[in-house]
This record gives structure tokens, sequence and C-alpha cells, in this order.
């Protein structure tokens, strides 16, 4: 195969062939990563989806333990949670509703959303969606088997929808005095669905899917979601960033573009399109590292806000 | 500057267009208005299912629904606490906000535990942990709710609702009636008073009828009308004031009972107004009897 590319260090300007660029070239459907397997063996060109679904698994299985075995470490659910007894901890979006609803609670919400609100300013905000929020399970299906079916297109709202949303949620809550996005809010349905009970919510996350699949692509998780939306604007100053800082050996063969979430943020970065730094300072960036993985160049690695060197 | 540099290659895109302002604000209006819809369904679906069923029974110490609806993080943590999993979260479709916590007594009803871990549990005060006497508790009121079916109302003596009451003697009594059905009997009416029901919903539970008990917890609101405040109980203010308020009725000779004291209105076979020959007329033949006796 002509995937492999690395001859003495001095990266070749050959587009492999499963990338999105050169599957595009043949008129075939791409295969993104293929190019990173071959070059860095399965389980590095994984490594941080691997990681990232362990989380993600981790996490829902603490919150299992309790109601499945019976070893009660964590107690709740993602919107508000007690860790061994001592620990709370609280959804500060769901307290930023219950504020504009008029309702101020007692001192463990107050605490427990404090500590999740400092966690993800000081790390990044998105890391939330992309390494706890059981959705992106779901709509990471949804965007694997569209491209695998090759399926091209669709509808999706202006990428900004969600912030409006995030506001009129709010405004929401304020007029009608209640939390009124829970009625409907996606997220904390499927966490506490996981460990409550379903009863019809399994249409709602059904209906993402196919969302996601069929009408837009990352439809939901990249263009509607408000907690989504809450957790991009808590991580604007946040520490944990990808850097494109191998970016001299890029080979322009879109696979990154294509896995990642958010293909807007990478641009910048990758091409220097408005910033000299190979940084994706970009709140919109779900930290996911999905980009470091398909990349056969080694171009991304998770670096901090701090470290604008290139190599 | 910096700010122009980031700024040039946006401008340079949007030079094409014949307006970018007016394209932003086109662009801005349909996002916003479309985001506002969904917001409007969402919350306009909130006002509309807020309802409460009236089988379902908040936990102890909730709020008052409005006031509940805006605390309630649907964690589960009262859930999680409740020692008789008794409570247990709504589920979509449920009938109850999906999410919060509920009861139904006929299923299990609360215990009353006297430190009340689920009122403790809650992180946020929808619970209110003002209550600290599980006696006070308001989570509804029992109502007899269906006398033709209870078996005390038919003259039995099941009881088993006064038996199992927590605060047995105060929240429930058995009123002692004359059964007119047979004339010699009477009756122990369960009788709720609702100063001391709490709501617990143990007599819902306990009623021996096969499905649906006759013994209901029903919301406060649903179960008791408001009080006639403009109505003077007479024999309450007469209490109070030592005197009755309006002075000494006038008494009134009652015709054929002239020689009994006053307001005793019991008459014998052959006394009364219609004098000693009377005899109250029997049933005929062919006559429908409808088997009632005073």
């Amino acid at each position: 195969m002509s995937a492999r590319t690395t001859t003495g260090g001095v990266p070749e300007r050959q587009v492999p062939p499963t990338s999105v660029r050169g599957a595009a070239q043949r008129g075939v459907v791409a295969r993104p990563g293929r190019e990173a397997v071959e070059a860095k063996g399965w389980l590095r060109a994984h490594k941080w989806l691997l990681l990232r679904r362990t989380s993600q698994l981790g996490i829902l299985a603490l919150f299992l333990a309790g109601p499945w075995l019976g070893w009660w470490l964590v107690k709740g659910n993602l919107s508000s949670s007690l860790t061994l007894g001592v620990l709370p901890l609280t959804d500060p979006f769901l307290l930023a509703q219950q504020l504009a609803a008029g309702h101020w609670p007692y001192r463990e919400a107050l605490l427990g959303a404090g500590i999740v609100l400092a966690f993800y300013l000081l790390l990044g905000g998105r890391l939330f969606c992309a390494w706890v929020c059981p959705v992106n399970l779901v709509t990471d299906a949804a965007a694997w088997l569209r491209r695998r079916l090759g399926l091209k297109g669709g509808k999706a709202a202006a990428a900004n929808t969600r912030y409006w949303l995030l506001g009129f949620v709010l405004l929401a809550a304020a007029a009608t005095g209640s939390l009124a996005w829970e009625w409907v809010n996606p997220v904390s349905m499927f966490h506490r669905g996981l460990i409550f009970g379903f009863g019809l919510a399994w249409g709602i996350v059904g209906g993402i899917f196919l969302y996601d699949l069929l009408i837009a692509p990352r439809g939901w998780c990249g263009h509607l979601c408000p907690q989504g939306a809450f957790y991009a604007l808590l991580g604007r100053a946040a520490l944990v960033r990808v850097a494109a800082d191998k970016r001299s050996a890029c080979n322009d063969c879109m696979d990154c573009f294509a896995v990642c979430p958010e293909p807007q943020v990478i641009r910048p970065a990758l091409k220097g399109v408005g910033q000299d730094h190979p940084l994706i300072l970009d709140a919109d960036c779900t930290t996911c590292g999905r980009c470091v993985d398909v990349c056969g160049k080694d171009v991304f690695r998770i670096s901090t806000r701090f470290n604008r060197s290139e190599s | 500057m910096v700010m122009n540099d980031k700024v040039q290659p946006r401008a340079r895109a949007e030079a094409s267009v014949p307006s970018p302002r007016r394209r932003f604000l086109k662009d801005a209006a349909s996002v916003a208005g479309g985001a506002g819809l969904l917001a409007l369904g969402a919350g306009m679906y909130a006002r509309q299912a807020s309802a409460l069923p009236a089988t379902a029974i908040r936990p102890p110490g909730a709020l008052a629904e409005d006031d509940f609806l805006a605390a309630c993080v649907r964690c589960g943590l009262c859930v999680r606490d409740c020692p008789y999993k008794t409570l247990k979260l709504a589920e979509l479709g449920d009938g109850v906000v999906t999410g919060t916590p509920y009861f139904e007594a006929r299923d299990i009803p609360c215990e009353m535990c006297e430190d009340i871990p689920c009122v403790l549990a809650c992180p946020t005060g929808a619970l209110d942990r003002s209550l600290t006497d599980i006696g006070k508790a308001k989570m509804g009121l029992a109502v007899l709710i269906d006398q033709e079916n209870c078996l005390n109302f038919l003259g039995l003596r099941c009881d088993v609702c006064y038996r199992v009451c927590p605060v047995i003697d105060k929240a429930i009594t058995l009123e002692r009636m004359h059964n007119p059905r047979s004339d010699r009997h009477a009756m122990l009416l369960p009788t709720v008073h609702s100063e001391y029901c709490t709501g617990c919903g143990k007599c819902e539970k306990g009623c021996v009828l096969p499905g649906e008990s006759a013994i209901k917890v029903l919301p406060i609101k649903l179960a008791q009308g408001s009080k006639a405040e403009h109505y003077l109980r007479g024999w309450e203010e007469k209490k109070a004031a030592g005197q009755s308020l309006i002075g000494d009725q006038v008494e009134l000779p009652v015709r054929g009972l002239e020689d009994k004291a006053y307001g005793d209105t019991r008459v014998k076979p052959g006394e009364g107004p219609q004098g000693p020959e009377y005899r109250p007329a029997s049933p005929g033949a062919g006559g429908l009897d409808s088997g009632w006796k005073p």
C-alpha cells in the first residue's frame, strides 16, 4: 500500500488512498484513520478514543454499581450526585436554570456546582461533552454509521443555534418558574434513564440518533445542545487544548476533519487561518483527541494553552 | 494589530456578499427564531404537563408543586435514601413530570421514618429541611372516597385503615353511628381528620378491598374544600365568648309535646299530636316496601 510514507523522517506529500481526500479522488467511501492504523498500529491509532470510552463507561459504571451490585460509591445522577457519602457534585447548567427559575438551593448543591464549575473552567468546558456525557456515545455512533454508509450532506441548523437555545432555556426557566428544559433535556434524561429507568425516554435518544444519522451531521452535539453550549462558554480559558504542533507534516488527507465533531475548529490551528500559533483555542473543541488518533503523520497532540511552540 | 489580522480573512470572504451586516441580522434572526420556537415548545409542554395525577404523592417536605418544579433537579438522591423503596423517579410517560420523585400509596406507602432520610438527602431544598417532625408532614390527605364498598359503611367491623394508621385515633377515628338498615346495630365509620393526617397512605395500602381501595390519599388541593370564612360557627363562638352572642333564645311550645323538656322531641307510640288511636301506616298488599325503618 502506498500509505507507508514515512521515510527517514521526511514526509511525502502523497495523499493516502483510503483517506477522505484519497477516497474522493477514487470515488469510494473513505475510511478515515486507516492510514494511521497502518502507520502507528491499531492501539495507538485508537488511544484517545479508548481512553475516552473508558472514561464515559467508567463514570456510568460508578453510577450503576449501586443499583446493580449494591456498591453505593456514587448515588444520584449527573444532575446531582453524592460520592462516598461526602462529595457533592451538581451540574452547573442545572443550577443556572434553577437560579433563573427563582430558587436558591441548599449549600450542598451550591458547593457541588462550584466544584464542577471550577473543574471545567480550569481544564476545559467541553471535556464534559467528550469524556462524560452519555449522549456522546449515541451521536458518535450516528457519526460513525454516517461515515461508513457514506451518507453525505443533510441540513443542520446554524452552529450558533445552541447559544441562542441556551439563552432561551434560561429565559423559559425564568418565564415558567420551573426547570422547563429538563422536561425534554436528552442529556440528563438519557443518563437518568440508564440509572433509574427510561419509560419513553428511549424515543428521545433514538430521535437524536436518527436526527444525527439522517438529517444533520453532528446535528445535536454540534449545533443544538444548549448544555454543550453552556460548557463551551465555561471552557473559554481552559488549560487543556489540542495543538497541531507538527502541522508542517500535514499531507492534507482531511481525515481529522472527517472525524472531528466540530471540524470548524481545526482550520485556524492547522492551516494558520487568522492565527499564527498551532493551538486549537476555539471553545467548541471538545478535546476528544480523535484528531490525534486518526492522523497518520502525528500532527496533533494534547497540550496546554500556554504551549504555543511548533515542532 | 492582532485584531485586524483575525478579522481580515472573514472580511475578505464576505466582501462578495452585498451587505454582511444585513446577512448577519437575517441569519441571527432565523437562528434565534428557531431556537426560540424550540424553547417555547419545551416551555409550553412543561406548563401543560405539570399537573400531577391524583394518585401520585410527593415525598414528605416537598415544596408546593410550582416551587417544587423550580427546585427539584431530578437527581434521585431522595429515592436512593428511602429505606422502603417507596419513592421512585418518574419516567417519561408516567404522567408525573419526568425525573421527579413520587410514590403511589396503594403500591408502597410512606413508612414515616423519624429521621426523614429523603428530606436530608435533597441537595436543593425541593424537600424542605424545616420539616423535622414527620408527624407534621402533609404529603396529601386521606379521603374515604367509596362509602358504597367500604366494609365499615356496610356495617361490618373491618377497621383496617384505622388500625394501620400511624397516627391512630387522631388522623383516623371510628365514629359510632346508628345503623338504619338493621335498626339494632352500630356502624363505626372511619373518619379522617385533616389536622393530623400526614398523607402517608398506610390506610390506602391496608384497605382490604381486592382492587382499588375505598380510602385514598389525594392531594390536599383535591381532598379539601376551602373554609367558609364568612360563616361563624355558633357553637365555637359561644365557647370562645363563654356565652351565646345573640342572647338567650325564646322557647316556643311544640304542639302535643307541651309536657316535655325543651328540645326533647322523642315520642312513644300513641303519644304525640295524632292522639292515642294513631298507628303508622303499614305497607299494604302490592305496595313497595323500601325496607327503611325510622
